[in-house]
């Protein structure tokens, strides 16, 4: 068993209420932030635990924080990025559900080491259920004293209020989010200026996502430098993985940075390996928006090396041969899996949910999906294969938000290592078709 | 002062200066093209990416290239910068890329579009666009609809370039004007069919780059090209009165505002002076406006014909020519 840090307390019963949470420890780093140590002190613990941003860029979350403008005599804010709505990943949904007290911990902590007194939690709309959870959590902790006016009898307030978005993924890009946090059309920003100085109102401002802040609390009560020594290397501690596809055990793991991605796949405490016996095809480890790797070089990067579950490891070889940790939404493909379809289907989703600012991902992904559904639908023709890449590469790098890249990064990465399965759909459609609507799989 | 390098030439500018402004101090070839940014509204650019540029070197202490292309429209220039316009293959590569993107969806109806002439898209696509289209799907169509009285709005050859938006945001006092839905069905759309009004509302016309704002009172009267465009002036009281009429011997066919060479307009116009002064008597014709000597508009040579005749025909009204 790896060290659980996030979800040691997951399975008492009634751990979602105050009592249990607090009669297990709960809010103990709250009472050692707040009446044990300043702001700056907080700060050194999380530089020194190395804490990189759970999602999806894993920058690190010391060194953003202590970007945010200070010197300004305006609020200051901390919002929480609850939006999580990228295929694949759903981890920061079951943290919630489950432990909805050690996210607010860490909003307190968070807050007091910033000089946030107002935080917001945007979430995903489609989380309606989960919205009650965090209201009742926040009011038991208001009615327990910590939060409201002078916490703890400190000189620190703090109000929490939670607030659904309405359906559009992009309103997790942190700008795009501010947006809409204000009442606008979801659009991304234009950066800069970024959120640390101007962001919330042209507040200064911290996004930060809800796994990344919840580890907050466990940092503070053990110290940074024994989180640093878990993991490996520059990604340290652990690490929520949501693992969907075809394994026999999908569901939400906490695995330590550093296990070997074949571990994982094949270990009966993480997925379990494939299902029904087939063999593995091919992986996205870190949610939709990151480049799909075939079996050969998820289990061992290119110089043959065991891929681990870390930041370095997984996007070892670049964009050659390796992909990214992302999120953390581990999909898993089996040897009946279509990467032409699956594709299609990412790009559907890509172009459905861009918001229109910028050119090249307003037109390019819908030009994207449509090629890729001829292709699927055996109308495709040899040389849409490299338009698709040509149209991926238009688009990568050149757009406002990272929405581009990360419409361009699954289109060119499936066909640099699966070329060969589009080609056999555009020779043999009727063939290909055949097969994918046929019930073998399923045996 | 912040010293910047673009396309090997440098310049000094001041502190927030965005690189496109720099290149616009430079002018001529270095200048990136801009289809969104408007320096006349406050928070436009960064759409389009038809302005990219290639950072050779962030600044004099850090002299490392930057990772991506950047909008030039909206990246401020840092001391000891290094920028690559056209002197980056990257960068051509990457705005014929854009031009593709742009025109994927356009219907490409420019031989019965009023902005067929003087449309930056037009201008775009000559410079970089490609011979040959790759694409034969089908394009994105929308109902034509009318904004108001005097402007007609063609969705299919909107750019979303969001610059109408900002002229209605920030020149008209009740916004009636915006953007329905995401991605590529995105519309610009008045308020639940409510017209724009406002007495400055005409001035989207002139910020659209493209024909997708026309002012209705000039639809299908001329190609712009067999038209000579005047500086005019009247008394207004509610703008400068300062404009552009654009005449056919002593006829005024329409009147826009007064373009500088990056094309946008020096002053916004009212909507009466606009769309109602239509009448040669309404103006004082102070002579030929220069226009670049590329433009179609310049091939009928108004320009000289008409400094050499700044007598008639326009018999008392004409001014001479400073
Ligand atoms: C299109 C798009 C969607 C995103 N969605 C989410 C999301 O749902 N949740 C999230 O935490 N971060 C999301 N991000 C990343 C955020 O912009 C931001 O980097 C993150 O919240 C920062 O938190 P961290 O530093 O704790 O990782 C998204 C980014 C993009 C470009
Ligand atoms: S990249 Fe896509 S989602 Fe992001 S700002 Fe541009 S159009 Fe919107
Ligand atoms: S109508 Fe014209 S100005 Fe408005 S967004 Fe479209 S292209 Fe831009
Ligand atoms: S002018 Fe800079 S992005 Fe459009």
């Amino acid at each position: 068993m790896g060290e659980k840090i996030l979800l040691a307390n997951i399975d008492i019963p009634g751990i979602r209420g105050f009592d249990v949470y607090r009669a297990n420890g709960g809010y103990a780093a709250v009472e050692k932030a707040l009446l044990e140590m300043t702001a700056a002190q907080v700060s050194a613990e999380i530089n020194r635990s190395g804490l990189r941003g759970r999602g999806g860029a894993g920058f690190p979350t010391g060194l953003k924080w202590s970007f945010l403008d200070r010197k300004s005599d305006k609020p200051r804010y901390l919002v929480c990025n609850a939006d999580e709505s990228e295929p694949g990943t759903f981890k920061d949904r079951y943290l919630m559900h489950h432990l909805p007290h050690l996210l607010i911990e860490g909003l307190i902590i968070s807050s007091f080491t910033l000089g946030v007194n107002t935080c917001y939690i945007y979430i995903r709309g489609e989380f309606k259920y989960l919205v009650g959870i965090l209201e009742n959590a926040i009011r038991e902790a208001r009615q327990h004293g910590f939060l409201g006016e002078h916490i703890l009898g400190t000189d620190f307030s703090l109000n929490i209020y939670v607030h659904p978005g309405a359906g559009a993924y992009i309103c997790g890009e942190e700008t795009a989010l501010l947006e809409s946090l204000e009442g606008k059309r979801g659009n991304p920003r234009i950066k800069p200026p970024f959120p640390a100085f101007k962001g919330l109102y042209g507040c200064p401002t911290v996004v930060n996502n809800v796994e990344t802040l919840a580890t907050v609390g466990p940092i503070v009560n053990m110290g940074g430098d024994v989180y640093a020594k878990i993991g490996r290397g520059k990604s340290t501690g652990t690490k929520l993985i949501s693992a969907c596809g075809n394994i026999n055990n999908p569901g939400v793991y906490e695995i330590e940075m550093g296990l070997p991605v074949e571990d994982f796949i094949y270990s009966p405490e993480y997925c379990g390996g494939i299902a029904r016996d087939k063999y593995l095809k091919a992986v996205i480890p870190g949610g939709s928006s990151v480049p799909i790797l075939p079996a050969d070089l998820i289990l061992n990067t290119a110089k043959g090396e065991k891929r681990l579950m870390t930041y370095e490891s997984l996007a070892e070889g670049d964009f050659e041969s390796g992909t990214m940790l992302g999120s953390g939404g581990f999909i898993v493909y089996d040897e009946d899996a279509c990467i032409v379809r699956n594709t299609w289907n990412l790009t559907r989703f890509y172009h459905h949910e861009s918001c229109g600012q910028c050119s090249p991902c307003r037109e390019g992904t819908g030009w994207m999906e449509k090629v890729l559904y001829r292709i699927e639908h055996g109308q495709g023709r040899m040389s849409d294969i490299d338009l698709l890449v040509r149209v991926a590469k238009n688009i990568e790098g050149n757009t406002i938000c990272p929405l581009g890249d990360a419409a361009a990064w699954p289109v060119a990465s499936a066909i640099r290592h699966f070329r060969h399965e589009f080609e056999e759909h555009v020779l043999h459609p009727a063939a290909v078709l055949e097969k994918e609507r046929s019930l073998i799989k399923f045996f | 002062m912040l010293k910047v390098t673009i396309d090997n030439i440098s310049i000094e500018v001041e502190e927030g200066t965005t690189i496109l402004n720099a290149a616009r101090k430079i002018g001529g070839k270095v200048v990136p093209p801009a289809m969104c940014y408007y320096s006349k509204l406050k928070g436009s650019g960064g759409k389009c990416r038809t302005c990219l540029v290639k950072v050779a070197q962030s600044c004099t202490k850090d002299t490392r290239p930057m990772s991506k292309l950047v909008a030039s429209c909206s990246t401020p220039v840092q001391d000891g910068m290094v920028v690559q316009n056209l002197t980056s293959p990257e960068v051509i590569e990457a705005r014929k890329g854009i031009v593709e993107f742009l025109l994927l969806n356009h219907p490409l109806d420019c031989p019965v579009c009023d902005q067929a002439g003087e449309c930056d898209l037009q201008d775009l696509s000559f410079g970089y666009g490609m011979e040959e289209t790759a694409t034969d799907d089908e394009r994105r169509e929308y109902p034509m609809t009318d904004i108001g009285e005097n402007i007609k709005l063609h969705m299919n050859r909107c750019i979303l370039c969001y610059r109408c938006v900002y002229a209605a945001d920030q020149l008209t006092d009740k916004r009636l004007h915006g953007v329905l839905y995401r991605g590529d069905v995105s519309e610009i759309s008045t308020f639940i069919n409510q017209s724009v009004t406002n007495e400055f509302s005409g001035n989207i016309i002139d910020v659209c780059p493209v024909g997708a704002l026309t002012d209705k009172t000039f639809r299908f009267k001329s190609r712009v090209w067999f038209l000579n465009p005047m500086n005019a002036h009247r008394e207004c009281t509610r703008c400068s009165g300062k404009v552009a009429a654009w005449m056919f011997g002593n006829e005024i066919f329409r009147i826009t505002g007064r373009k500088d060479q990056f094309g946008e307009v020096e002053e916004f116009i009212c909507n009466e002076c606009r769309f109602e002064k239509k009448d040669i008597n309404d103006w004082v014709i102070d002579g030929p406006r220069h226009i670049k000597r590329q433009s179609v508009i310049s091939a009928n040579h108004y320009e000289e014909t008409k400094k050499q005749s700044l007598i008639d025909p326009i018999e008392g009204k004409m001014h001479e020519q400073k």
